[in-house]
């Protein structure tokens, strides 16, 4: 293999001094100290998490507290790592909620299965599971990170309705639309 | 085509002529070749009202000049098509040789979404929480025909919901689409009438007839039948969505009928049983009390492990000790079987008590009322089989007479019962102290107490295999789930007693190894391979013993051949 020597030209003094480099070094640094920062102190400072944004999925009641989710199971169906397992069941006679006739028994989501796609979200036909701004979930054993029913509504929390199908529902069911 | 009948005509199906046997609607003519007409009031075993107006066609026939009789011909000579100015509905319509029909015109189109734009009109949104989505007639042809959006600003009707119209069924009157299967099924096949609409118009609502319950033993099908979610099982109610249904082909065992089931099991859970069409045996139907026997699966009393003297054990090793046991008393066993064994586990049993010397092989009967449809007057789904393949030579006998006989002379000092409690069929308890017993079976009961070994056994539901109905129909039935854990598996009990015993092993534990063997031995089998043998069964010659007094009397599809004994 044919060599090619490469000429090395000697540095000059002023080369041979670094000042040039230390200057130039300076001057970034400077130039920092006055920019606003971009970096956060986390975990004590914590990021605004823009609308729309996929974290830990959870489950939602309505603005008068109803459990929204009437485990159609779709979500589980459609679950691409199948980290959601829903146990359906009728909701009883004496609950104010009667007329939406089924709801979950249990719900669980295993957090170290889901992949947050967001594919439950968009399937749900009630809007009951929301992929909110939780974004930094963690635990010590498997079982912790599995949310069962109630963490899932902890995490939730309220969302607002702009529908209230089911009041609506209930309303069409004790007023009628009498013929007689 | 040699098999086709030779009295088919020729339709012309979308600008096809096809050829199919006369007598048919349009309906089930065109779904011979894959071609679906929706349709919501028709169903095949049902008469036909008309009255969805979903399966709407064009229909024409080839004109013929009025004054002549001549065929009316096209320009270029193709004959000419009258068609009918309006679309003609194609439950009601029967084909008729040159019939031109089209499925898939503008105007058919048309019709269909203005019938689903109607029908969608006052259903509830109800989908989320129905029991029906998935397998609901209205939402796949919602999917076909509906507009994605509602033109309707008026309230929906409101109408009772969650009503109850008997012990397994509940009603939902908002779903209703008035279709009138279920009237019809009562009618036609209960033979009562139940059901009916009250009101008229939109306001039209089902329900039971005055101080009437839907409470019949058949009252199920009329949920399977109901197009849409009004009609819901209560047993079935909110316990798992269908489309996680995985469904297995089975054999409803609760009588020699043998109506042709699904079961639809979910990570080896049975939720529900549905019948499958089988129009030689059960037609669509099923009755309500055979829907219940997959809960013997995870019965309380069920038998899941095995024993030695009522210590726990492996399989392997109960098997050993059963085969040992039993070789001890060679020449003194008697071997009880059931009529509720596959044909295979009938066969390997036969097999067993040969080795064992034991004659005869006992089984136990089982009589109940026959209620002339699809429940007969033999409980046990397989004596024939049990006939057939030799297990045992004549008819059982509810009670065990003769083998109470021989225990009390001492005769028989050993036993293995298969399937069949034995105090239940009249063997004394202290006899069967007495005795050494091998029992294996479902479940836990009085032999249970007695038994020296005890195996569990698979129900239906975790084995495949073969029964034989009172028709001499051999049917196949598939595994839907596991057994329980740690059990052997199929019928490696069978067979690995058979090797226990003899020292060799000539049967491999699958239906279609015995088949091969069944096949070689049995005449009626002969030529028979288990894969062979179609989806809606085989009928076998059952001339053999034309003279034993079978009890079922005349049922759906079915007339006995000899006078009934009870008769």
């Amino acid at each position: 293999m044919a060599t090619k020597v490469v000429e090395r030209k000697p540095l000059s003094i002023w080369e041979r001094s670094y000042l040039p480099q230390i200057v130039g070094g300076l001057k970034i640094t400077f130039k920092n100290m006055f920019k606003p920062t971009v970096t956060l102190e986390y975990p004590e400072e914590r990021p605004e998490i823009p609308p729309g944004y996929r974290g830990v999925p959870t489950l939602v009641r309505d603005p008068n507290g109803r459990e929204k989710c009437v485990s159609c199971q779709l979500c589980e169906f459609v679950c691409p790592p199948k980290a959601i397992r829903i146990t359906p069941g009728e909701i009883p006679e004496e609950s104010e909620s009667r007329h939406v006739e089924k709801g979950p028994q249990e719900f669980e989501i295993n957090m170290l299965r889901c992949i947050y796609c967001g594919l439950c979200q968009e399937v749900c036909p009630e809007e009951a599971i929301w992929l909110q701004d939780i974004y930094s979930f963690t635990g010590y054993s498997r079982e912790e990170m599995v949310n069962d029913k109630q963490k899932l509504y902890e995490l939730g929390g309220t969302l607002p309705d702009p529908y209230y199908k089911w009041d609506r529902k209930k309303q069409a069911e004790l007023e009628g639309n009498p013929h007689h | 085509m040699s098999d086709q009948p030779d009295n088919l005509i020729t339709i012309n199906l979308n600008g096809k002529d096809v050829q199919v046997e006369p007598g048919l609607n349009i309906i089930e003519a065109a779904s011979r070749f894959g071609i679906e007409v929706p349709h919501y009031c028709y169903h095949p075993h049902l008469s036909v009202p008309g009255n969805c107006r979903m399966c709407l066609v064009e229909m024409g026939m080839p004109g013929k000049d009025r004054a002549t009789g001549e065929p009316m011909l096209n320009d270029d000579g193709s004959p000419k098509i009258m068609w009918v100015p309006k679309p003609v509905i194609a439950c009601a319509t029967k084909i008729a040789p040159g019939m031109h029909v089209s499925t898939e015109s503008d105007v058919v189109q048309k019709c269909r979404e203005g019938v689903m734009e109607f029908l969608l009109v006052n259903h509830p949104l109800d989908c989320p929480i129905c029991d029906q989505a998935g397998e609901c007639r209205l939402q796949e042809f919602a999917t076909d025909y509906g507009r994605g959006h509602s033109r309707f600003v008026e309230r929906k009707n409101v109408k009772p919901k969650r009503t109850r119209i008997g012990p397994r069924v509940m009603l939902d009157d908002e779903r209703c689409i008035l279709c009138s299967r279920c009237i019809r099924f009562c009618n036609e096949f209960i033979g009562k009438p139940i059901l009916g609409f009250t009101e008229r118009g939109s306001y039209s609502t089902l329900t039971t007839f005055p101080g009437k319950e839907l409470d019949d033993n058949y009252s199920l099908n009329t949920v399977d039948i109901c197009p849409v979610g009004a009609l819901t099982s209560t047993d079935f109610r909110f316990k798992m969505r269908v489309w996680f249904l995985k469904e297995t082909d089975s054999i409803d065992t609760e009588s020699s009928v043998g109506c042709n089931t699904i079961v639809g099991s979910r990570e080896g859970k049975i939720h529900r049983i549905t019948p499958r069409r089988n129009d030689e045996v059960n037609d669509t139907w099923m009755p309500d009390s055979g829907r219940m026997l997959y809960k013997q699966v995870e019965a309380d009393d069920r038998l899941t492990a095995y024993s030695i003297a009522g210590k726990p054990c492996s399989g392997e090793e109960a098997v050993k000790a059963a085969a040992e046991l039993l070789l001890q008393g060679q020449g003194k066993v008697a071997v009880v079987g059931s009529g509720r064994l596959s044909v295979e586990e009938q066969f390997l049993l036969r097999k067993i008590s040969e080795v064992l010397q034991s004659a005869p092989t006992y089984a136990v009967a089982r009589y109940g009322e026959a209620d002339g449809k699809l429940i007969s007057a033999d409980r046990n789904p397989n004596v024939r089989g049990a006939l057939l393949t030799g297990m045992i030579g004549n008819l059982p006998e509810e009670q065990l007479e003769d083998l109470r006989k021989k225990l009390e002379s001492g005769e028989v000092t050993h036993l293995l019962a298969v399937g069949e409690d034995l105090a239940e069929a009249g063997i004394p308890a202290e006899l069967l102290k007495q005795a050494q017993v091998v029992y294996i079976g479902t479940r836990h009961c009085d032999t249970c107490q007695h038994s020296k070994i005890e195996l569990p056994l698979l129900t239906v539901f975790e084995k495949s295999g073969t029964f034989v109905n009172q028709q001499f129909r051999l049917q196949k039935f598939n595994q839907a789930v596991p057994g329980p854990a740690g059990t052997l598996f199929g019928l490696s009990t069978f067979t690995k007693l058979y090797a226990a015993l003899t020292g060799e092993s000539p049967y491999a534990p699958s239906p279609a190894a015995i088949w091969t063997h069944m096949a070689e031995e049995i005449a009626e089998f002969s030529g028979l391979r288990y894969q062979d043998i179609p989806k809606t069964g085989k009928v076998l010659d059952g001339s053999r013993f034309d003279k034993l007094p079978f009890r079922e009397g005349a049922s759906l599809h079915f007339t006995p051949a000899a006078e009934t004994a009870n008769a």
